[in-house]
């Protein structure tokens, strides 16, 4: 039997607070309270626009990149279906609910699909960086050289096809280095949203703020990693609204709800109607305030 | 037990049919104990041989960051549901949380709750050790959570449910009461130790909600439902010799605003049943150690 080192059982960064120095601990429930302009929960809709290229690359596969070997036809255009037809549809959606969205953007979809970004505009929709394209992960294996320009030229291409800078970053799979923080500090970012550590906005030891979007309220993980039906997401998210709204009244304070979208999955026929229900009742509800990520984390600021 | 040994031998074979009658008191059939687990996961651990902590390398931003929302959101929420329906909490504690988040670990000690070790972190685990390494976790786990809450732990769960071959006749050598480790039962038994006495408390990895929502992905009703199930059923049993039931939980999956709802309602329907008995696992054990001997 092969036995560990000394060291492995030794805990240089036992301490108070945590082991390592990217944020500092608070309680969420002991903060002053945050109100929002309306309502109590602000929702938050974050719909992905991804383009897979046939070859996966990067220094991990994407989610719902590349299965069979290549060309790979099924899921390439499987995906693509998203950004041809479902994203019309949430387009469809949100402009029926009267609500504006929050589009996570690869650059290349900004290049290759100015028509959809145009109507994305046009709805009054806010877009934010989500890499170059779906082989644009990142991970500490990449090397911060490399990451830097990556992460430079997904500005980059997105300020230049959208004609305007994101404010807010979204990671693909939400995976970062030691170095992301920084990089998008540095590129002028305002926010991202890879960590699942809060509920409110909170503010990295660099500045940089994070708007926390609940991966398991993903239609991504409730609907294809746990193969619950589309009704089964929309019971769930009503759940979670209820209990926000809930904890919003007994605690007072605003509570945000985030609700993460992929067009090639929720933008199907036989399930847009679990989204289209579900902005029907939330609007209905006078806690709500749908708000994009730009304006949640603009009045978050406001009352720091 | 025997290093290599193809039986462990860690107890005898009891039937479940015809036991000696177990009772609870105040005639009740289930004794039902809620087990959180207070828990660090570091960002950057040391690679063991034998398991890798994250799916990518450090930081791996969704898994560390999903388990932190215990330590900054979810844990309140989870323990004010339980403390609102009578349920206290047996807690297995990554022993380090005592420095890293003490405000955690303070809540827990304020609402009465009992502590056992879970290791020093989520993120070290047993496989290998040496005697003398496993001792220090092993000491250093009854010190910290005395310091920090006064309290001498009786249990233990082992970090990330990992062992040595040792393990459990160290626990009995300690003055330990009971494990958490052994999942071959429904009622509280006897492990097979070198020296002193070692109980087996029923844990859960059925109806873990981590094995719920990341195993069997149920939705936070339907585990819900599966935990009245479970508790009905058992309740029943334990008409003829009391059964026990643990719901094992973690904040950062039942705290999430789509599931505490749904819990919330399981847990009111088990404490407004009148066949349950709330307690914890260190009561539960000495109810049983004073019926068997």
């Amino acid at each position: 039997m092969s036995t560990l080192p000394d060291s492995y059982t030794q805990y240089p960064k036992r301490r108070e607070g945590y082991d390592h120095d990217l944020y500092e601990w608070s309680n969420l429930h002991e903060r002053p309270a945050v109100t929002w302009p309306k309502g109590s929960v602000a929702v938050w809709l974050c719909v992905s626009l991804e383009w897979f290229p046939i070859v996966p690359g990067g220094p991990f596969k994407a989610p719902g990149h590349m299965v069979t070997p290549y060309p790979d036809y099924r899921h390439y255009t499987a995906r693509d279906y998203g950004n041809r037809v479902g994203a019309w549809r949430m387009l469809e959606a949100f402009e029926k609910a009267g609500v504006k969205a929050s589009f996570a953007t690869n650059a290349a979809i900004a290049e290759r699909y100015p028509e959809l970004i145009a109507a994305v505009q046009a709805g009054g929709h806010e877009i934010i960086a989500h890499s170059t394209d779906m082989n644009g992960t990142i991970d500490a294996s990449l090397g911060e050289e490399a990451e830097r320009a990556l992460i430079g030229d997904a500005m980059a291409r997105l300020e230049t096809a959208t004609g305007a800078r994101p404010k807010g970053w979204l990671s693909i799979a939400r995976q970062q280095s030691f170095a992301t923080l920084d990089i998008l500090k540095a590129e002028g970012l305002t926010y991202c949203c890879d960590w699942v550590n809060d509920e409110m906005p909170y503010r990295f030891s660099n500045g940089l703020v994070d708007l926390p979007l609940n991966h398991e309220l993903s239609d991504r993980q409730i609907v294809t990693v746990q193969q619950k039906s589309a009704d089964s997401w929309g019971e769930s998210l009503r759940d979670a609204f209820d209990w926000l709204a809930r904890e919003a009244k007994e605690k007072g304070g605003g509570r945000m709800l985030p609700v993460h979208l992929t067009p090639y999955i929720m933008g199907l026929p036989y399930r847009i109607h679990a989204l289209e229900a579900l902005l029907a009742d939330l609007a209905g509800r006078e806690e709500t305030w749908f708000a994009r990520g730009e304006d949640i984390v603009a009045c978050w600021e406001s009352q720091q | 037990m025997q290093e290599g040994a193809p039986d462990p031998g860690l107890y005898d074979y009891h039937p479940y049919e015809g036991r000696a009658k177990i009772e609870w008191p105040g005639g009740k059939t289930c004794a039902v104990w809620v087990a959180p687990n207070l828990e660090y996961y570091e960002i950057d651990p040391p690679i063991h041989p034998k398991r890798t902590p994250w799916p990518h390398p450090a930081p791996s931003v969704v898994g560390y960051s999903h388990r932190d929302h215990s330590n900054r959101v979810s844990h309140w929420r989870m323990a004010e549901v339980m403390t609102r329906h009578g349920f206290p909490g047996s807690v297995s504690l990554s022993v380090a949380l005592c420095q890293h988040h003490p405000e955690v670990v303070a809540d827990a000690a304020a609402r009465g709750w009992e502590f056992f070790s879970h290791g020093i972190y989520n993120t070290r685990y047993s496989y290998d050790m040496t005697e003398a390494q496993e001792r220090a976790i092993i000491e250093d786990s009854i010190d910290t959570v005395q310091k920090a809450t006064g309290q001498r732990i009786r249990g233990w769960l082992a970090p990330a449910l990992t062992h040595t071959p040792r393990t459990l006749d160290l626990l009995a050598e300690y003055g330990f009461d009971y494990t958490c480790d052994l999942y071959h039962d429904d009622q509280v038994q006897e492990v097979k130790v070198a020296s002193g006495k070692l109980a087996s408390i029923p844990y859960s990895l059925e109806v873990n909600d981590h094995y719920g929502f990341f195993v069997y992905n149920m939705s936070g009703r339907e585990y819900a439902e599966t935990l009245v199930k479970q508790y009905e059923r058992l309740a029943s049993e334990g008409e003829k010799s009391g059964t026990v039931m643990c719901i094992p939980l973690h904040a950062y999956l039942i705290g999430q605003p789509h599931r505490i709802g749904p819990f919330e309602e399981a847990l009111e329907h088990i404490a407004k049943d009148g066949r349950a008995w709330l307690a914890t696992a260190g009561e539960i054990v000495d109810a049983w150690r004073a019926q068997v001997a």
